[in-house]
């Protein structure tokens, strides 16, 4: 008895363990699938739809083998931060972190006091290894993250408002003074842009080499880092601001202006894409997340509001300040406010902030920058006395791509990687709200109102002019006979246009009929004259 | 608290010694590469243009005959070898590898206007306008040492005198018989001087045949009176006949669907018939601005490739309506004979200017030993470009083909022409009695009649 119930319950276990593991292939390949299956019943082309059916099924076998594949080809996990007990994870100090981490993690954790020459900028290459920073003072430099060496520093001897590094290390554009100029690794001067005038913040789009900047007289400049074009030169005419960020997702860039609009631009219009009112006050901060669904704002009336992208709505408020944003690559977002940043997380995924760390700097360093280090779980802060550099568990992907950005390239490695990136460059016509848009098919009919709606267009019009309440005029003017003689006025003026659209539809339908039946009867040649006899009769 | 951060330690992440391979990691997170479509439909682009860029079909000439190249015939049983027959009654033996001639075969008095391989390939049968038949043995040709510089030269092992000019013969592909055409379809076997069976159906001259792939006694031959007629060796009188607006210069059976065969026209198209159904052309294949002359199916029966008086060769897809690659150089003139390699990877024409060229299939191909890195390369943009085809620019760049003056400017006028007969055609029916002017689709517009 013992041993065929031991028997069930194995014969029961195993289906649901097998079930689980569907299930969390299922869960990983959503990843890889890239939105929803088409529905294809709806196709009437039999071919077509057989051949979609096809494709599908390919993509879908593609997606669970990349999942499969996931086991073998991603082994690093990311990194964590669990309480214990009654702990609670933003009462957790650096310092205790770096007691439980390795020695080579917590040399992640430093700060580089340079109080003569602050507050500083900061920017890292694609795949973290590098560092550019600037110092207000003039003071230009490179670090190696991964050994901590400085590469290179020189001081120019004007005031830097901005550093960015180009698509690899070699070369980096300084916002100056007067001018942007491009740097290579050397520190040597390579170019001097002086249409961009003075420019207070940059962003480089990688796919595209484009190098935006946004300058004091709120300009917009986008220039091709290869071929050396101006491809774009816009006015915002929104005021002078220094809040911008490129959205990694489609190459959009987003500018945060004083009277507490964002707006979102391409380099192949002259007007923003998007102009949304995010905040009662001065946009202070802006980021994006690397998804393209979420994007994160910070304004002068104290609030931090989370919203989605693809509806352009409010998903949360957050209260307090911040002067600089920035969501890591696991989705963890920065707030620096002061000397204090706040990182919030979205634990439960369902773009639900909350608070996930603290850390406080020395009283008195005003945070200028907060970057987090791709592939690494380290924030980056740029502040007025120098720079620093903080663990934060979780916030960086895990497994890099050797393809994509890779930490441990060979100087070979980069320069093949330069070439196919060339290769790849896109044009700037590709930078558009939803860029899964291209290689699609462009719907441009309009759907047709059928009778019922229009009636019921009618009547709620109508209703609501009879609902509507008359003035009250002067004297003289209000008499009854006045006032319902305007209220029909008004409503045969809401009813005109349906009645003339019906009238029109009924003529055609006529006129069409009047045809077919001629045709019957005439040829072409002579159809004219029996339309005029027709008439006349 | 429990706390897991990120640390890589260079040694796991690069090579230990120089010589080691660098070591490579992927994450095929969509979120990491952003904007895909974009990069996609850009290598796209470039694919399309390095097809362009990389587009040479030319491979070589090759010279020897003294007069114009009038027939070709390949051998089935051998990749490389190829036979041609020229004007002045010259036969070659030519090795497509070295693109020489390998023998010559001497006997013919005038032109040579058939050749033809038996299966096995042992015999090659040739025909002329000497009235003459002559069977040679491909064995003597070919068993001679290579290493000997000067070249060979072969008796016809018979030769069957017979009473009147011949254009074209062919071989049954599972049998030992072969069909000659001239003033009649004459079906000869190897073994004897006179045919074994004769067909006549008017009084024209028959000029080309063709026998079935499928079916061994099954053949198809066209004739100056503008008809294509079947005959069936089992039956005594032929199968069917159907006549055209224009004459049909050569045949080809697709040999893989081997119940359609395509017609190369006097009138620049091509007609792809199915023959149970010779009523209406399954396909109209159009753009040669003159009479097409030869025609031959790909061995994959996908594609065939014809050569015209307009001094080109056109390779089509088997139903496409326009072609999809042209052919030409400056030297190159009337295109009398096409043929597709055993293997469907080249194509070899003769023209009147007494050269054969040999040009690849594919124009854009890479020739020799592809390592398995390019392989994969041309198949990735294979994929690419197949999924992006639809798209204006990559349309217009994958469709662009340079013309010779003298044809982009003869297919300018034919447009010019046909669109105002069609203009006339819409007009004269807007303008008559409604069902009294029916218009016939192309298909069917240059057929005259079915004769059963």
């Amino acid at each position: 008895m013992d041993e065929s119930h031991e028997n069930d319950a194995l014969t029961n276990q195993r289906p649901s363990t097998e079930h689980d593991i569907a299930d969390e292939l299922n869960l990983k390949m959503k990843k890889y699938l890239r939105g929803k299956v088409n529905d294809l019943e709806a196709l009437k082309d039999k071919k077509l739809r057989t051949q979609l059916t096809i494709r599908e099924e390919l993509y879908g076998k593609s997606a669970k083998a990349a999942a499969k594949a996931e086991k073998w080809l991603m082994p690093s996990e990311g990194g964590y931060l669990e309480p214990e007990g009654i702990e609670k994870t933003w009462r957790i100090k650096q310092d205790a972190i770096a007691r439980e981490v390795d020695i080579r993690s917590a040399s992640n954790q430093y700060d580089i006091v340079l109080p003569d020459l602050g507050p500083y900028t900061l920017d890292y290459t694609s795949s973290g290894r590098y560092m550019a920073i600037g110092g207000r003072k003039g003071h230009l430099g490179i670090v190696d993250m991964i050994n901590l060496s400085l590469i290179r520093e020189l001081q120019v001897k004007e005031t830097v408002r901005d550093v960015v590094f180009l698509h690899n290390e070699l070369f980096f554009a300084a916002a100056q003074k007067k001018y942007l100029y491009i740097y290579n690794r050397e520190g040597t001067e390579l170019h001097c842009l002086k249409e961009h005038g003075a420019v207070l913040r940059l962003q480089f789009l990688e796919n595209h080499f484009l190098l935006a900047s946004v300058n004091k007289f709120g300009q917009l400049h986008y220039q091709d880092v290869t071929m050396g074009a101006m491809v774009g030169n816009f006015r915002t005419g929104l005021g002078r601001t220094n809040v911008m960020q490129v959205n990694p997702f489609n190459g959009v860039v987003g500018l945060g202006h004083s009277s507490g609009t964002v707006t979102m631009w391409k380099p192949t219009s002259s007007a923003p894409l998007v102009k949304m009112l995010c905040h009662r006050g001065p946009v202070s901060a802006l980021a994006f997340h690397s998804n393209g669904q979420l994007m994160a704002t910070a304004g002068q009336d104290k609030k931090v509001k989370i919203w989605d992208l693809r509806k352009f709505e409010v998903l949360q408020t957050l209260p307090g300040h911040a002067s600089s944003l920035d969501f890591s690559q696991k989705g963890l977002l920065a707030c620096g406010n002061g000397s204090f940043i706040q990182v919030l997380s979205d634990a439960s995924g369902t773009h639900n902030y909350s608070k996930y760390m603290t850390h406080s700097m020395v009283k008195g360093y005003q945070i200028g920058k907060l970057a987090f280090r791709p592939y690494e779980d380290v924030l980056g802060i740029g502040h007025s006395q120098g720079w620093s550099s903080i663990l934060i568990p979780g916030a960086g992907e895990p497994n890099f791509d050797s393809w994509v950005a890779n930490p441990f390239e060979t100087s070979k490695q980069r320069r093949e990687k330069e070439i196919r990136s060339l290769l790849d460059k896109l044009p700037p016509e590709t930078i558009m709200l939803d860029p899964s848009k291209i290689g699609t098919v462009q719907t441009t009919r309009k759907e047709k109102k059928t009778k019922q709606d229009r009636e019921s267009e009618m009547e709620a019009a109508v209703e609501d002019v009879k609902g509507r309440k008359l003035k009250n005029k002067t004297k003289g003017r209000n008499k009854p006979g006045r006032v319902a003689h305007k209220k029909q006025e008004a409503l045969a003026k809401v009813k005109r246009p349906y009645i003339e659209q019906k009238v029109q539809e009924e003529e055609n339908i006529s006129s069409k009929k009047q045809k077919t039946s001629e045709e019957v009867e005439l040829p072409k040649s002579l159809q004219r004259f029996a339309r005029k006899k027709a008439a006349a009769s | 608290m429990k706390v897991k951060v990120i640390s890589r330690s260079s040694d796991d992440f690069t090579r230990e010694r120089s010589q080691d391979l660098q070591r490579v990691f992927r994450n095929y997170d969509p979120t990491l590469r952003t904007q895909e479509k974009a990069v996609e439909y850009v290598r796209a682009l470039n694919a399309v243009k390095l097809d362009k860029i990389f587009a040479r079909p030319f491979i070589g000439a090759m010279d020897g005959h003294i007069d114009a190249v009038s027939c070709m015939a390949k051998n089935p049983s051998q990749l490389k070898e190829l036979f041609s027959g020229s004007m002045d009654g010259d036969i070659r033996l030519w090795d497509l590898a070295s693109r020489r001639t390998v023998c010559q075969f001497p006997g013919h008095q005038g032109a040579v206007r058939g050749l033809s391989v038996s299966t096995d390939g042992s015999t090659l049968v040739s025909c002329g306008i000497d009235s003459t038949i002559r069977l040679w043995s491909v064995h003597a040709a070919t068993s001679m040492d290579s290493s000997d510089s000067t070249k060979k030269t072969i008796e016809a092992a018979s030769v069957y005198v017979w009473k009147n000019a011949f254009w074209a013969c062919d071989h049954q592909w599972d049998g030992e018989h072969f069909a000659t055409v001239g003033a009649a379809v004459d079906i000869w076997n190897h073994n004897r001087s006179q045919p074994i069976n004769s067909f006549e159906w008017g009084t024209d001259t028959v000029i080309s045949v063709k026998f079935s792939p499928g079916d061994p006694n099954l053949l198809a031959t066209s004739a100056s009176d503008r008809s294509i007629t079947l005959y069936d060796l089992r039956m005594a009188s032929p199968v069917g006949k159907m006549i055209m607006m224009t004459k049909t210069n050569a045949l080809s059976w697709n040999p893989m669907e081997p119940i359609n065969f395509t017609a190369a026209n006097e009138d620049g198209n091509c007609y792809s018939y199915d023959y149970r159904n010779l009523n209406e052309a399954k396909c109209v294949h159009r753009d040669h601005v003159s009479a097409v002359m030869d025609i031959d199916y790909s061995p994959t029966g996908r594609e065939f490739v014809t050569g015209s008086y307009d001094r080109t060769v056109r390779l089509f897809q088997f139903n496409g309506g326009h072609s999809k690659e042209i052919y030409h150089t400056k030297r190159m003139q009337r295109v009398f004979c096409v043929k597709f390699s055993g293997d469907g990877s080249y194509v070899i024409s003769g023209s009147d200017d007494t050269n054969l060229r040999l040009w690849k299939a594919k124009a854009a191909e890479q020739l020799g030993v592809i390592l398995p890195r390019e392989r994969k390369k041309h198949e990735y943009h294979e994929a690419i470009k197949k999924r992006y085809r639809h798209l204006p620019e990559v349309k217009r760049i994958a469709r662009h083909r340079h013309l010779p003056k003298p044809i982009f400017k003869a297919s300018a006028l034919m447009r010019v022409m046909s669109d105002a007969k069609k203009r006339k055609d819409d007009r004269r029916k807007a303008h008559s009695a409604p069902g009294s002017i029916t218009t016939q689709p192309l298909r069917k517009r240059r057929i005259v009649k079915q004769v059963e």
